[in-house]
């Protein structure tokens, strides 16, 4: 188990005050200066270093996206975005982040824009977080007041950070998309390229960056990038807040070093799989858009949670929310609910996606109860190839992908309900459910 | 992706207008943003004009709101039919439920949620009661999965529901005294029932 003193949110759970005295006491803006100091070079160096791949789902290396931005600041502004959309079902890290220890982001943000020589940074926080919002917005309020932010402030880096929100759409949550939602327009990707690091937010050079990916950023820069990268294995390395939730005896949020075994995860901080170890059904390991891995030995045995072990079980460590599915689930249920919150969050622009996702939900359904037939299955894995990668931005992917884990997994079930429907069939249709 | 529309004619109030107090804050929003960007400004707009509004988003609201942008009013009909928090109904006055129905808190036995809610306000999402108190609807993620299933009113969340805890959820509204936020069971915000199982060497 990660020891406490190398964690770096130390008040993950609201024990202490979230505001600035209580994060100087944890450690928050302390040497913040010296570090602004070693200017944009040395940072992005550091964090390349530390090895921090981006936290919010495709752990690209957050020091090599900053290094896309233009080395200089031309006639255009440099922007600092934060995503903290956290929609992903299963997700609910940044969250603790922004109500609990708030200040980790905002200096992450001071710093982070220090790197790509930002003077501005907006934190677009999902609408559904309004008190994480105000908690926020309260964080910032106090680093204005004691001059570590703004105009002329003690660091001698002028730098405004300003929080905006959404109102309830997930695809807001990707990075172009989130940006068109900033310009106060419908949350509709754009399509790439240009890139972000030359045409982002109103049309200036911008990098998105996670909140979570932010927030580790002053602790790295003042442990040092060797420490970070002590932690975890390579090409993995680091610290990370895992969600448990679904069927274990006690769901949490934990942080822990990245690479633990999946089974210590549970059987530490959530009590273990509700029924115990064997009891395991399937897990998704990193937010609904990722596909399942099947309980066992070729399975979440020897799951290693981080981004090298879960691709190695055709998955992805993505947000590292871990979904615990016990053998009372009804996984083809479970999949086509997951199916429907991808139908309601297309935001239409591409049709494979529009279209695609409705006749996923529906096909689904009918396999839910039995009502389909077995070409069908080959057909819908057909159609989920169609849709993933025809797409404008990574939805497609991302909801195409649970249900060929699904199909890849779990086909004897979807076929044992086939044939439980037909056999309870009469010349009249099928009847499920006996009369009483 | 949804379809929505703005509310029939008959539902509409005729016109819309800041109160002086909301007014101040919209300028002061305006200024978050660099000159001639007036338009990033609009989704906190449209949700302080629902705010005003009880809860729900009259159209007069949403002309209003892109007249003070200077927006064409369809791109700000487009925002607001786009993104679902925004409310174009009317809803209940005490209480708007949004229950999470998605996968993580289906797990955690959001069917039963779902239940009171169909008994005690509508059998119908985004139907006001019978006494115009209450109304609820099925909403994706809410983002506090470790803690479901879990329900979203006005401001807050209530969090590690039963069908019990939820009645007692309802009755606050319903009496004007709603419970404290939050888990409804003992425990610290997501931490596991009975106490982290870290951090236990940090002082608080």
């Amino acid at each position: 188990m990660l020891d406490d003193k190398d964690r770096i949110f130390k008040n993950l759970y609201g024990q202490g005050d979230f505001g600035l005295e209580g994060a100087r006491s944890r450690g928050s803006w302390d040497g913040t200066k010296a570090i602004l100091e070693k200017g944009r070079d040395a940072i992005v160096a550091e964090v390349k270093a530390s090895g921090l791949r981006g936290r919010g789902g495709a752990g690209f290396p957050t020091g090599v996206k900053w290094s896309f931005m233009p080395k200089a600041v031309g006639d255009r502004p440099h922007y600092l975005v934060v995503n903290a959309d956290e929609s992903e079902p299963g997700t609910c890290k940044d969250r603790e982040i922004m109500r609990n220890d708030p200040h980790l982001l905002v200096e992450g943000c001071l710093i982070a824009g220090r790197a790509m020589d930002c003077r501005a940074g907006y934190i677009y926080v999902r609408g559904e977080f309004i008190r994480e919002r105000e908690r926020l917005q309260a964080a910032i309020d106090q680093a204005y007041d004691a001059k570590l932010l703004g105009k002329d402030n003690v660091h001698g880096y002028d730098f405004d950070l300003y929080v905006h929100h959404g109102a309830g759409a997930y695809i807001c949550g990707e990075e172009m998309a989130l940006l068109e939602s900033l310009e106060g327009k419908k949350g509709m990707p754009r399509l790439k390229p240009p890139f972000p690091a030359n045409m982002g937010l109103y049309g200036c050079p911008t990098t998105v960056n996670n909140v979570e990916s932010i927030a580790v950023v002053p602790d790295i820069m003042r442990r040092g990038a060797a420490w970070f990268a002590g932690i975890g294995r390579t090409n993995n390395t680091g610290t990370k807040l895992f969600c448990i939730s679904g069927h274990v005896e006690k769901p949490c949020t934990v942080e822990e070093a990245m690479g633990i075994p999946l089974r210590e995860l549970i059987d530490t901080h959530c009590g273990g799989v509700r029924g115990g170890w064997d009891n395991l059904l399937a897990v998704i390991p990193g937010g609904s858009s990722m596909p399942v891995i099947p309980a066992g030995s070729s399975g979440c045995d020897d799951l290693l949670m981080d981004f090298d072990g879960c691709a190695k079980h055709k998955s992805a460590l993505g947000t590292a929310a871990v979904i615990v599915m016990d053998k009372s689930t009804d996984i083809i249920r479970a999949f086509a609910r997951i199916a429907y919150f991808y139908k309601h969050e297309s935001c239409g622009q591409c049709t494979p996606c529009r279209e695609g996702m409705g006749w996923m939900w529906r096909v689904l359904t009918r396999m839910a109860d039995g009502r389909a037939e077995k070409r069908e299955i080959d057909m819908l894995f057909d159609v989920t190839k169609q849709i993933e990668g025809h797409t404008i931005c990574a939805f497609g992917d991302g909801a195409a992908w649970p249900v060929q884990g699904l199909i890849r997994h779990f086909r004897p079930e979807i076929e044992r309900r086939i044939d439980e429907y037909t056999r309870n069939s009469d010349a009249h249709g099928a009847i499920r459910v006996a009369a009483e | 992706m949804a379809v929505r529309r703005v509310a029939p004619p008959k539902l509409q109030p005729k016109d819309f207008a800041f109160t002086a107090e909301n007014l101040d804050w919209a300028k002061k929003q305006v200024t978050k943003y660099p000159e001639g960007r007036q338009q990033s400004a609009i989704i906190p707009l449209l949700w302080r004009a629902q705010e005003q509004n009880g809860g729900w988003l009259p159209e007069a609201a949403i002309r209003a709101v892109a007249d003070f942008l200077g927006m064409a009013h369809i791109r700000a009909l487009e925002v607001a039919t786009f993104y679902t928090m925004f409310l174009l109904e009317p809803c209940g006055k005490k209480a708007h439920v949004q229950v999470c129905g998605t996968t993580p808190c289906r797990l955690r036995g959001a069917d039963a949620i779902f239940e009171v809610c169909h008994k005690r306000i509508h059998h119908e999402p985004l139907h006001v009661s019978a006494d115009g108190d209450f109304s609820w609807e099925e909403v994706e993620c809410l983002g506090a999965c470790v803690n479901a299933p879990v329900v979203l009113i006005w401001n807050d969340t209530y969090e590690d529901l039963t069908a019990e805890s939820i009645e007692k959820v309802l009755d606050g509204f319903a009496k004007g005294a709603p419970v404290k936020p939050g888990p409804q069971i003992d425990r610290q915000m997501s931490a596991p029932v009975g106490g982290p199982t870290t951090l236990k060497s940090v002082k608080a």
